[in-house]
């Protein structure tokens, strides 16, 4: 458990010291796997499925979900990347800076479009993207994967596809990597 | 990558301090010029899409104050306005209290007290975007052009067009490069720098980035002093041309009396206007820059505007989006000013 530099962190950045670890990758790669397998269940199949990855957390895990659904289904469901910073509801409040670049090509009308991000916390990313999202069409019905649900929701928002519930305090830090999840702290350089 | 963790733990910190006013690109220096090229990418995506359109500065109010005539600019700045979901006011000398004798310090506060959040100030005398800004208690102030001063904005949106041309060139996201593609960039900047807001803000921006700056301009039209300018002066435009990469125009600006510094526009064509015949000096991969509005036929020949490497109205679309970074910037990672005293909520009983 390696601690591990978050520059970018609000405000200044600092230094995540982890606790716990609280999944491994291998826990990882098979809750991936079991979601796959659920999104193919709940949909019925693949037909007009797409995956978006929320910046940055969710776009590694998108495209990890949808090599899975290639495997098991020979169906390569396409991938798009949504960065919410312009939907944020917190613009004023706190620093929110584009991070990543969105890339949804194909119009959404219609199709099933399944959210996914690492960790699911107050709700508010979720929130946004579902803003973002109606800018790129009438999607027929959205789903939330998240990796890691850890509670404390502000807004009426549920996930359909749950890697790991994680109950956590509020000043604590979820951090999905390659390596796994962690819980820790964020603290000061 | 990094965990979406806290929610708090998402949302990145700004790279560069941009503000509270954007006056001058001497304000921004390499990381605040690379910060706004970085964002501005975020909403060149944002302008491809269907709807071009995002809440991210919603209940916000800009004013552009123009004491100054303009197009493009004044409509570029409302258009990045409007995408952004803030809404615009727009002031125009001649239909203003101006016309009745109000000072610019009355027409400021007057602009002021109605809770603007920014103005955006065009002006013919340098410095009145400074100035407002010491007179503004709240609001941003950026400078959409001040007399022969400055023209951030322009010299910004030229940077981020050429980026661009030479991201797609090498079949790169602009983003990738960063600002290691203007690294040892050849510019030239041909004409009217004595007038030429643009020139100065293209100067200190590319220079800023890296890039090698050389002047060429009939010796009336190049500023009475140079000292201090990190740029090279040549005196041969033939000469000068086949070595650029980068070719950055300027319009004579008859309306600040450019007229009388040349002995005729015909000569001022002949000399060191972008004729057709100099436009086979160009190297191949050479882009040629204008801010506009051009004259054709004097500093730019017909034609020679309508080639592959002239990316006028590429600057015209790009400028859009750097518009919207510098917007955002300023407004969208600081919290809305405090209103002079705090409102007064009657307790519920």
């Amino acid at each position: 458990m390696a601690e591990r530099e978050r520059s970018h962190t609000r405000p200044k950045g600092g230094v995540f010291v982890p606790h716990a670890q609280v999944l491994s990758s291998a826990d990882v790669a098979r809750a991936l796997t079991r979601m796959a397998h659920e999104i193919v269940e709940r949909n019925g199949g693949l037909d007009e499925v797409i995956l978006v990855g929320l910046q940055t957390g969710g776009v590694p895990l998108a495209d990890r979900i949808a090599g899975i659904l290639a495997q098991v289904e020979s169906v390569q469901v396409p991938v798009g990347t949504l960065d919410v910073a312009f939907y944020r509801d917190d613009i004023g409040l706190r620093p929110v800076l584009p991070e990543a670049a969105t890339d949804i090509t194909m119009d959404l009308t219609g199709q099933v479009v399944v959210l996914v991000d690492d960790v699911l916390f107050t709700g508010r990313t979720v929130r946004a993207a579902l803003n973002a999202l109606s800018d790129f069409g009438r999607a027929r019905a959205v789903q939330l994967a998240v990796m890691v649900d850890r509670g404390h929701r502000e807004l009426p928002i549920r996930p359909d596809f749950v890697g790991k519930n994680l109950p956590t305090r509020r000043e604590e830090m979820v951090d999905v990597s390659e390596e796994g999840v962690l819980i820790g702290m964020l603290e000061d350089r | 990558m990094s965990g979406t963790a806290l929610e708090a733990g998402s949302i990145p910190a700004p790279r560069a301090s941009i503000g509270p006013h954007l006056l001058s690109i001497a304000d921004l220096g390499h990381d605040g010029i690379a910060e706004i090229l970085r964002v501005a990418e975020a909403f060149a995506e944002v302008e491809r899409r269907a709807i071009p359109k995002v809440p991210t500065l919603r209940g916000r109010v800009v004013a552009t104050l123009f004491f100054e005539e303009s197009t493009r600019t004044r409509l570029s700045f409302e258009t990045a306005a409007k995408r952004l979901s803030a809404d615009v006011l727009s002031f125009s000398v001649s239909t203003s209290s101006v016309k009745k004798g109000e000072s610019l310090r009355d027409t400021v506060e007057t602009v002021e007290a109605m809770g603007i959040d920014t103005m955006i100030v065009r002006h013919s005398s340098a410095g009145a975007p400074a100035q407002v800004a010491r007179w503004a208690k709240r609001s941003r102030v950026i400078n959409a052009g001040d007399g022969w001063h400055e023209h951030p904005t322009q010299a910004l949106l030229d940077c981020f067009t050429v980026r661009q041309v030479l991201a797609e060139r090498q079949g790169r996201d602009p983003g990738e490069l960063g600002t290691g593609c203007f690294e040892g960039l050849s510019v030239l900047i041909v004409g009217d720098i004595r007038h030429s807001r643009v020139a100065r803000s293209a100067v200190l921006a590319y220079n800023a980035l890296g890039a090698r700056v050389t002047l060429v301009a009939p010796g009336s039209l190049l500023p009475p002093s140079l000292e201090g300018w990190p740029v090279e002066v040549a005196t041969d435009l033939d000469a000068a041309i086949g070595r650029a990469d980068v070719v950055s125009l300027l319009r004579l600006q008859a309306e600040r009396g450019s007229g009388s510094f040349v002995p005729s526009l015909r000569e001022y064509t002949a000399e060191w206007g972008l004729t057709n015949e100099r436009a086979r000096l160009l190297g191949p991969d050479t882009i040629v820059t204008h801010p506009g509005p051009m004259v054709r036929g004097v500093e730019i020949a017909a034609d020679v505007a309508e080639l592959a490497n002239t990316v006028v109205t590429r600057q015209v679309t790009n400028g859009v989006a750097v518009r919207m970074a510098v917007l955002f910037l300023l407004l969208g990672t600081d919290p809305p000013a405090a209103p002079d005293e705090p409102r007064k909520v009657p307790a519920h009983g």
